[in-house]
């Protein structure tokens, strides 16, 4: 995966920057609660929310079973529509696809809805390298690219931001790209609405090729869904005359009708709403409506090494929805730059260190980036068991063992003695240092006690790895003392 | 060996140790949530679109006309674009210039344009959704997306489901399809939902009762 971003540092150095920043935590702080609050509610909405999670899961481990199978399914279907399908075996094979696609039409910019397997090859950067300008068109997206920034949310890749210093990005930013941010621009959600608005509209209306990348796709008929809320995903996927999607060979349901589960799940567990403004299908092309050329580019980039591992295989249920970053306590305090790679959070600690490997320190100290208190795998629509795999993970940098590599089976020395061990290590401790992660952790771990691992990670697996722990307790010792000292001593 | 073969070897290879399949998916989850009437569906639907800042209308076939004439007035459209298949009697009253939807007509062109009128294809009730799927009378999915001001006529309740599953079994996959649930809105910005963006930031729906 390309996606590194080079010279980060492990986790618990990325992560001791952000809590040192008070703007930020506040920030993150602010959005993570909001949106925790109001997801709990749209998902009590529906009475069925353990079938329709259930049936998510299923559906999802029953399509990586056969992905062989469904893969050349959705190709079949997809060319019959009129669809062009490439394969991309990693970042780099993608990346010049798309640039030969573009450069076959004769442009040299095209517009982007918002879409995790471009960042994660860095589509945009090998693009500016041949001379094409992708111009993000998802407000937070745009709001990252105007300030020069990295996204630090799946689902809101500026959370990182207030409307203050948005305002100011506008207006010192935008009149470079095109239409400069009016005069006088407030900081009021609606007037910045207004001014991306402003300034997209002219780039959607000379657009000649669009770029995406896609929630699901239905092999049975060839069918492309985009889950989005502003409008610019329908503008890039119908104005354009060329259509590139770059899609992840996981995103694949295998009939229309799986995805009335997606469809009800997706929404209530991401923005918490009964269902997101916009949804576009697209079945190839369509003659007179939208784009007359249409590319599939299915990605593998690791995909493939992550399907070879039996624990860690369940991460390609992810949709993407980002609840799991919205409970994560520590994700709350480190935001999502720490992590180190376009996949932040509980889900970004086991997808990256899988995609890429764990031979950088960043992606050795992922899996320690974590107090394992369960509140991802309660709230995952499609029951991925993040602390198992998190656990999983760290015994494998420890011990070492068999891993997949681009396909090929190699075996992981232990970690032992090398940097990525004390990466790994220092990520373990500033865990355990913070007060605040581990005292959230605990209470949601004595809630979620069948999810907790057997084995104690980080340090402790030396001597836990011979016996088992003891079970959790039913009241977390810090709530215990605060209990019974009556909390004088103020427990922070 | 080329990619598509090197993938799919791949996904074989990984998978080559996994148990056989596992039982048959049951789709113990509910068709719909929860017991309506008819009547009582199209008032969720109402209900729900309203919550998500449509503007919802009701009215019966003969005063459909009349209602939309009065809504563009008190926009102030000075032109309305109107799909190819759009019922005559919709726009009988009007006299607003229109503007019909050309294969060649440029985005530019429809970004001139004030307001668009179309019918749709399903509405679902519990989630507040339209869904429109490109037949003659909701025209090319551009057209409900470049101008500001959309009306969407829906027939209730012939028109209405309850839920999401409901709505997929009516849909035709083979066309392109636009699901739209509120007006264009973002949670960008702290993670609250907020006025539109880039479609239309109007959206009136017309209930109109099928006689
Ligand atoms: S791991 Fe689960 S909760 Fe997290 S983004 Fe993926 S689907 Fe959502």
């Amino acid at each position: 995966m390309s996606g590194t971003y080079l010279g980060m540092p492990a986790f618990p150095e990325a992560a001791r920057e952000a809590v040192g920043n008070a703007t930020l935590r506040g920030n993150l702080r602010h959005a993570t609660h909001t949106i925790r609050a109001k997801r709990a509610k749209a998902v009590t909405e529906v009475s069925d929310w353990a079938e329709l999670r259930e049936a998510g899961k299923r559906i999802k481990d029953h399509t990586l079973r056969h992905l062989d199978r469904y893969l050349v399914q959705l190709e079949e279907s997809v060319t019959a529509a009129g669809g062009v399908v490439h394969w991309a075996a990693d970042a780099d094979e993608a990346n010049d696809i798309v640039t030969q696609l573009v450069k076959m039409t004769g442009e040299s910019e095209v517009v982007k809805v918002k879409s995790m397997a471009t960042q994660e090859i860095g589509l945009n950067e090998a693009l500016e390298a041949e001379g094409i300008h992708a111009y993000e068109t998802d407000l937070a997206e745009l709001i990252v690219q105007l300030g020069k920034d990295r996204p630090s949310h799946i689902l809101v890749p500026a959370i990182h931001r207030n409307r203050g210093e948005i305002r100011d990005i506008f207006a010192r930013e935008m009149s470079e790209w095109g239409r400069p941010a009016p005069e006088g621009l407030t900081d009021t959600p609606a007037e910045l609405a207004e001014a991306a608005r402003l300034h997209l509209r002219e780039k959607f209306l000379r657009a000649k090729v669009g770029i995406s990348g896609a929630n699901f796709m239905v092999a049975e008929t060839g069918t492309l869904v985009v889950v989005e809320s502003e409008g610019n995903g329908r503008m890039c996927l119908t104005l354009p005359e060329t259509l590139i999607s770059v899609v992840g060979i996981e995103k694949i349901v295998p009939a229309w009708q799986d995805l009335e589960v997606f469809l009800q799940t997706l929404p209530r567990s991401s923005t918490a709403e009964r269902m997101n403004p916009y949804t576009s299908t697209w079945t190839g092309t369509t003659d007179e409506d939208g784009p007359q050329n249409f590319h599939l580019v299915l990605l593998d980039n690791g995909r493939t090494d992550t399907l070879a591992d039996e624990v860690g295989r369940q991460a390609l249920r992810c949709i993407r929805c980002s609840a799991c970053l919205n409970v994560c306590p520590v994700y709350e305090r480190a935001g999502g730059h720490a992590y180190g790679s376009v996949y932040p959070g509980p889900i970004g600690a086991i997808l990256s260190p899988q995609l890429r490997g764990t031979g950088s320190e960043i992606d050795a100290s992922l899996p320690y980036a974590s107090s394992l208190c369960g509140a991802c795998y309660e709230v995952c629509p499609v029951a991925i068991d993040i602390p198992e795999v998190l656990v999983h993970l760290r015994e494998r940098i420890v011990q070492g063992g068999e891993v997949t590599s681009r396909g090929n089976k190699v075996v992981l020395r232990p970690a032992k003695g090398h940097a990525a061990e004390r990466a790994a290590m220092r990520a373990a401790r500033w865990a355990f240092l913070h007060p605040g992660v581990l005292r959230t952790g605990q209470r949601a771990a004595s809630r979620t006690r069948r999810f907790h691992p057997r084995t104690l990670p980080g340090p402790g697996r030396a001597w836990s790895g011979t016996r088992e722990l003891p079970p959790v307790p039913a009241e977390p010792f810090r709530d215990w003392w605060q209990r019974t000292r009556g909390g004088k001593d103020g427990d922070r | 060996m080329n990619s598509r073969e090197r993938i799919l070897g791949r996904v074989r290879r990984a998978l080559a140790d996994a148990p056989g399949d596992e039982a048959p998916l049951s789709r113990d989850y509910l068709r719909e949530h929860g017991q309506r009437t008819v009547a009582q569906t199209v008032d969720l639907l109402a209900e729900n679109l309203a919550d998500y800042r449509a503007l919802v209308h009701r009215t019966d076939s003969d005063g459909l006309a009349g209602l939309i004439v009065g809504l563009l007035e008190k926009r102030g459209s000075a032109s309305v674009l109107v799909p190819p298949g759009l019922d005559e009697g919709w726009l009988a009253a009007t006299g607003v210039p229109r503007v019909t939807d050309r294969a060649e007509s440029t985005p530019a062109e429809l970004d001139r344009v004030d307001s668009v009128v179309t019918a749709c294809a399903v509405a679902i009730a519990e989630t507040g959704t339209l869904v429109l799927d490109g037949s003659p009378d909701q025209g090319r999915r551009r057209i409900t997306l470049v101008p500001d001001h959309h009306i969407c006529v829906v027939r209730v309740p012939g028109q209405v489901v309850s839920s999401v599953p409901q709505g997929l079994e009516r849909l035709d996959p083979a066309r392109p399809l636009t699901w739209i649930s509120g007006p264009s809105a973002t949670s960008d910005i702290e993670l609250d939902r907020v006025e539109g963006v880039h479609g239309p930031r109007t959206l009136e729906v017309i209930l109109v009762g099928e006689d």
